[in-house]
């Protein structure tokens, strides 16, 4: 049994090593010369983590949504927790134009974290039997976010900062000294792997989370902040990066099942992996100029997403 | 005949509602200037007619041909479908042979592209997935995003100017309203809704469901194409005038069902194009002139029309 689970991950690690190799040696500037090393340590390095950590959290994030809302349909960009988070942002930026880091990462974190519990509740509201209403339910409100975003960003002269949040997330700007917020993604989605096995019974059901000794409002407050804060450093440090928390888990568990003890730590790693080919596709495209990483996602995530929904019988 | 009969009250209330919020926003403050103002005025309704009746008109045969009536074109990706196409066409032909094309020409070809396209998927989708309404739409959203996203990458692909033509193309302004294209674009809209209105009679027998309608004669699949192919047209028309609008068809049309105190389609393809172009003008006055924002309406009507999309799925109203 060890082996057979261990196997996956190793597989995972071993792929993932030639790609974060590929991302340190892509780029414009040339390493064999005297700034070499300094160029590794300043932009690449950091480059390179910050995606992966990205990567990692966002797939992590996508599994815990599925499991509070029982539908392998939705991820934190399409239930508005993404937009909720920018608006978050956007408030704090009016309000406390002076505000450091720290206030501006709470608010988008709250942010997040109100549009993720609107979403929850609309959704109770739905008839259970029509699983593919929730997703479409998301999107909408996502949709309507990000339209009082967009609005208060006109009205405000802060259109720009807004479309980079909400339509452009990439890596290109990251260098040391403004990634390091991913961390507390990264931190947020380890949390997840600890308590993988309460938020696999959390996805069974209320009922069978109680018979079986679980608090499944304790569950759901946890996933709900690991979402929100995942969701919340992204989008303050790279933005939007959509369908990654969708598309990763969905494939993992066709191949490995619903074990999450088992397959959290793989999706993790698959999640990373997926971001640092797209964003060397992003690198490589129109080389030596730069598509974000995001532009590449949506066409991909996106055509995963319809194979999704015409691959599976229409309610599991 | 009776309601045809009875449909000249509202029908006629609203009509002349907006003939006076039309003179309001006109002459309303004219000014010293009124010669350089008048001109950009009646531009600008002009082309707030033609929207108003491509969306309504548009969202009305949509809403009959996918048997739904919480649906607008534009919810399904319609119009990303022709983002997508302006796109490919400043791929193929260059940012400046786009735009050095001739306006009738260039739009002559977007539409007849459109026209085939949106037949070959949405055609497919409506008829493949009307077992699963909440799929099909799914499916629809999704297409939308994808080929918006599409539009992006390729637009990206490109340099900056064509990436600057693209962005330009899906943003939601009114006030962007495109002088050269408004002539061409009304003479397409009311060819459109004037072939609408003449299927009319038809519309209302394929609202009975297909096996009703061919039972009675209609050739059913035909008519379906045919109103799709109209859908296509004013959505092209619409977005090449100023942008994505998703839900303003959706309130409309809403509105304008029990307004029209008919299940027919002639009242209410009326209806909905005067409520339509009423909203968009009396909106615009209200936010141009008394608000002083200029790109707030379409994003309160979004914003609006979205919540108003949330509270019928909620209340589960989607069949």
């Amino acid at each position: 049994m060890i082996v057979l689970r261990a196997r996956p991950l190793v597989l995972m690690v071993l792929a993932l090593i030639p790609l974060a190799l590929a991302s340190l040696l892509i780029g414009v500037a040339d390493l064999s010369g005297a700034q070499g090393g300094l160029i590794l340590s300043i932009s690449r390095w950091p480059r390179t983590l910050a995606v992966m950590l990205t990567g990692a959290a966002l797939a992590v994030a996508g599994v815990v949504m599925q499991e509070l809302v029982r539908n392998r349909f939705v991820e934190p960009g399409t239930t508005g927790t993404g937009e909720a988070a920018a608006l978050g942002l956007l408030l704090a930026t009016l309000a406390f134009p002076e505000a450091g880091i720290g206030t501006r990462m709470i608010a988008a974190s709250l942010g997040g974290l109100a549009g993720t519990a609107v979403f929850l509740s609309l959704i109770r509201h739905l008839p259970p039997q029509e699983v593919l209403l929730i997703p479409l339910t998301g999107l909408i409100w996502s949709g309507v976010l990000g339209a009082v975003v967009l609005h208060i960003g006109w009205q405000t002269d802060l259109i720009q900062l807004v479309g980079i949040w909400l339509m452009t997330g990439e890596f290109s700007g990251v260098i040391a000294g403004r990634y390091e917020l991913l961390w507390i993604a990264g931190l947020a989605a380890g949390l997840a792997l600890f308590a993988a096995d309460r938020l696999a019974i959390l996805g069974l059901g209320d009922g069978v989370a109680r018979g079986l000794g679980l608090n499944p409002e304790a569950v759901m407050r946890l996933g709900l902040v690991i979402v929100a804060v995942v969701t919340a450093m992204v989008m303050a440090t790279v933005g939007m990066i959509p369908f990654l928390g969708l598309v990763v888990p969905n494939i993992v568990s066709r191949v490995m099942g619903d074990n999450l003890r088992a397959s959290l730590p793989v999706t993790a790693l698959a999640g990373a992996g997926l971001l640092l080919i797209c964003d060397i596709i992003g690198r490589l495209l129109i080389f030596p100029y730069e598509l974000p990483v995001s532009t590449v996602l949506g066409v991909l995530g996106a055509g995963v997403f319809l194979w999704l929904l015409w691959r599976r019988p229409g309610h599991d | 005949m009776t309601s045809v009969g009875r449909l000249p009250w509202p029908g006629l209330w609203l009509m002349l509602a907006l003939l006076m919020v039309g003179a309001v926003y006109l002459l309303a403050g004219l000014g010293p200037r009124a010669d350089v103002v008048l001109p950009l005025r009646a531009t600008r309704l002009a082309g707030m007619v033609v929207l108003g009746v491509a969306i309504a008109v548009a969202t009305v045969l949509f809403q009959t041909v996918s048997r739904n009536r919480i649906l607008t074109p534009q919810i399904m990706g319609v119009d990303a479908l022709y983002i997508l196409l302006q796109t490919g066409l400043v791929l193929v032909l260059g940012p400046v042979g786009f735009a050095t094309l001739p306006v009738a020409g260039k739009f002559t070809l977007e539409l007849v592209v459109m026209v085939l396209a949106a037949l070959a998927l949405f055609g497919t989708l409506l008829g493949r997935g009307s077992q699963d309404v909440a799929r099909m739409i799914l499916t629809g959203v999704i297409l939308g995003i994808l080929l918006r996203s599409l539009a992006n990458l390729i637009a990206r692909l490109m340099d900056p100017n064509a990436f600057a033509v693209v962005q330009a193309e899906s943003v939601v302004s009114l006030t962007r309203l495109d002088a050269g294209l408004l002539p061409f674009a009304a003479g397409v809209t009311g060819l459109a809704a004037g072939l609408a209105v003449w299927l009319a009679p038809r519309l209302d027998v394929a609202a009975l469901g297909r096996e009703t309608a061919v039972a009675l004669g209609l050739r059913h699949d035909g008519l379906v194409m045919l109103a799709l192919a109209l859908v296509a047209v004013l959505v092209a028309v619409a977005t090449a005038l100023v942008g994505p609008l998703t839900f303003l068809g959706l309130i409309v049309v809403a509105l304008a069902r029990p307004l029209a105190g008919s299940a027919r389609h002639l009242p209410l393809l009326i209806t909905a194009s005067v409520l339509a172009v009423l909203m968009l003008v009396a909106g615009q006055l209200v936010f141009e002139r008394v608000q002083r924002l200029q790109s707030a309406l379409p994003a309160v009507l979004e914003g609006a029309g979205g919540v108003a999309f949330l509270w019928l799925l909620l209340k589960g109203r989607i069949r």
